[in-house]
């Protein structure tokens, strides 16, 4: 099992240096999400409750636009080349890939909503800085979640033509309870006064949802991800 | 399953319906509230909410069927046998049908009680959630190409295990008072019969209907079967 996980962070490292070394994903959604928050900035009223409102909302999804483009160009790279069948051919349990390839897009995920959610704060005046603990653990909680259930179906879907389209219409519907958690986590720490049992209740959510969609992916993704 | 599973089920499916429809107009109260002064309560429904009993016997059978076709993923994927994956896949395609329903009735069932066509009511979002879901699992069967069922299969049981998730998430929304418990709290006793006969309907067209989508999935796997051999043996060309 040690080994496993051993594996695991090797596998992880192995795509986090490919990143690394062109930083296309980094550079490319972190300027995606930028460009997402902008539009915002022109959609809602800067500096009022309705903005402040929706902000939690305009987090999130930019982190689910960005986070679904950022996997489905991660997988890319392992079909360019047929990588893929490479990695499930080496003598490492599937479990080790699946993880290792799940840290790794957590971490592109994680990235990213580091970008979206300062300039949500600059550009619509949201005081997302009041309790920055509890909301880093929501967005790295979502971030784990989104990566979970996303390597398994970006790592199933990798040889459909279609596979750019039908992996949000795949995630969505499976990840709404987590963006709901995260946008109603982040609504409860920004409002005055800060709601921090609401914000908890949803952050302990977040945190179930990831452990039973680890767990069921972990013993799933074997079986579905066969070539 | 034998050639005569359809027609039966088909017939009392039939006969439910009629029968329901009888028992809910005929013999269940009408719902309205006095105020005390002797003035109707503005919150009646009278006829209106008659839609309960086919909108709630939906919404039953498409709760049911993300776990029919849930757990009979997990079956295909354990054994991969596709007469399995026949079955989750029929469950699927009638229910977005049943779905589609609810969602209906449940928009004007909110615009009678509510005076608004949708609500982020609890039951409502849990029920276009998990429409949701099956509406996905029916686009990856149809466009996921030659590993489909895979797909879909493991789409079918991350939604069924989000089931709970979901029933959490909604619970925490304010619930308006004249919902579900409201509407059938005073109904007395006479409603359950015709729910109960209202809901078994349901459930007997909705195996039909399943029933014969598998038949037609096995038949047209075994057409494009023969036709592979015939090509074979070189007697089609």
């Amino acid at each position: 099992m040690a080994s496993a996980f051993r594996q695991a962070a090797r596998i992880a490292w192995k795509d986090l240096r490919v990143e690394l070394r062109s930083r296309e994903i980094v550079y490319t959604m972190g300027f995606f999400g930028a460009l997402i928050v902008v539009v915002y900035s022109f959609a809602f009223p800067r500096d009022t409750a309705i903005g402040t409102a929706a902000t939690p909302g305009m987090l999130w999804v930019a982190i689910a636009f960005t986070g679904t483009i950022a996997l489905g160009r991660a997988f890319d790279r392992e079909r360019e080349h047929d990588t893929m069948r490479a990695l499930l051919l080496t003598p490492v349990p599937r479990i080790a890939v699946f993880l290792g390839k799940a840290i790794a897009m957590a971490a592109l995920v994680l990235a990213v909503a580091v970008v979206c959610a300062p300039l949500l704060a600059l550009f619509i005046g949201a005081p997302l800085a009041e309790h920055p603990g509890e909301l880093a653990l929501a967005i790295v909680l979502g971030a784990l979640g989104i990566a979970t259930v996303g390597s398994v179906f970006s790592a199933t879907l990798l040889k459909v033509r279609s596979r750019d389209v039908l992996l949000p219409v795949i995630l969505y519907p499976i990840l709404i309870p987590l963006f709901v958690a995260g946008t109603k986590a982040t609504a409860a720490l920004i409002s005055v006064p800060a709601k921090m049992d609401a914000a908890w209740y949803w952050i302990t959510f977040l945190g179930v949802y990831d452990a039973a969609f680890l767990v069921l992916s972990l013993w799933v993704f074997e079986s579905l991800v066969i070539e | 399953m034998s050639k005569w599973a359809v027609p039966i089920l088909a017939v009392l499916g039939g006969a439910g319906l009629v029968l329901s429809v009888y028992l809910v107009f005929c013999q269940t109260p009408l719902q309205y509230a006095m105020l005390a002064n002797g003035r109707l309560d503005g919150s009646s429904l009278f006829y209106n909410q008659k839609i309960f009993y086919f909108h709630v016997a939906h919404a039953f059978v498409l709760f049911a069927s993300v776990f029919v076709s849930g757990i009979c993923s997990i079956v295909f994927l354990a054994t991969r046998r596709p007469r399995w994956d026949d079955i989750a896949s029929a469950a699927t395609d009638v229910s977005v049908a049943f779905g589609a329903v609810v969602l209906i009735t449940g928009s004007i069932w909110a615009k009678a009680a509510w005076d608004v066509w949708w609500n982020t009511e609890p039951r409502l979002t849990m029920s276009l959630l998990l429409w949701l879901i099956l509406v996905g699992y029916v686009l990856v069967r149809r466009y996921g190409g030659v590993s489909a069922d895979r797909i879909a299969a493991g789409m079918a049981i991350f939604g069924m295990v989000g089931v709970p998730f979901i029933y959490a998430m909604v619970g925490q929304d304010s619930h308006p008072k004249s919902g579900a418990e409201g509407v059938v709290a005073n109904l007395g006793p006479d409603y359950a019969r015709a729910f109960g006969i209202c809901v078994l309907t349901f459930f007997v067209w909705y195996a039909a209907l399943v029933v014969l989508r598998v038949q037609g999935t096995r038949a047209e796997r075994e057409l494009r079967e023969l036709r592979e051999r015939a090509l074979d043996l070189g007697v089609l060309s």
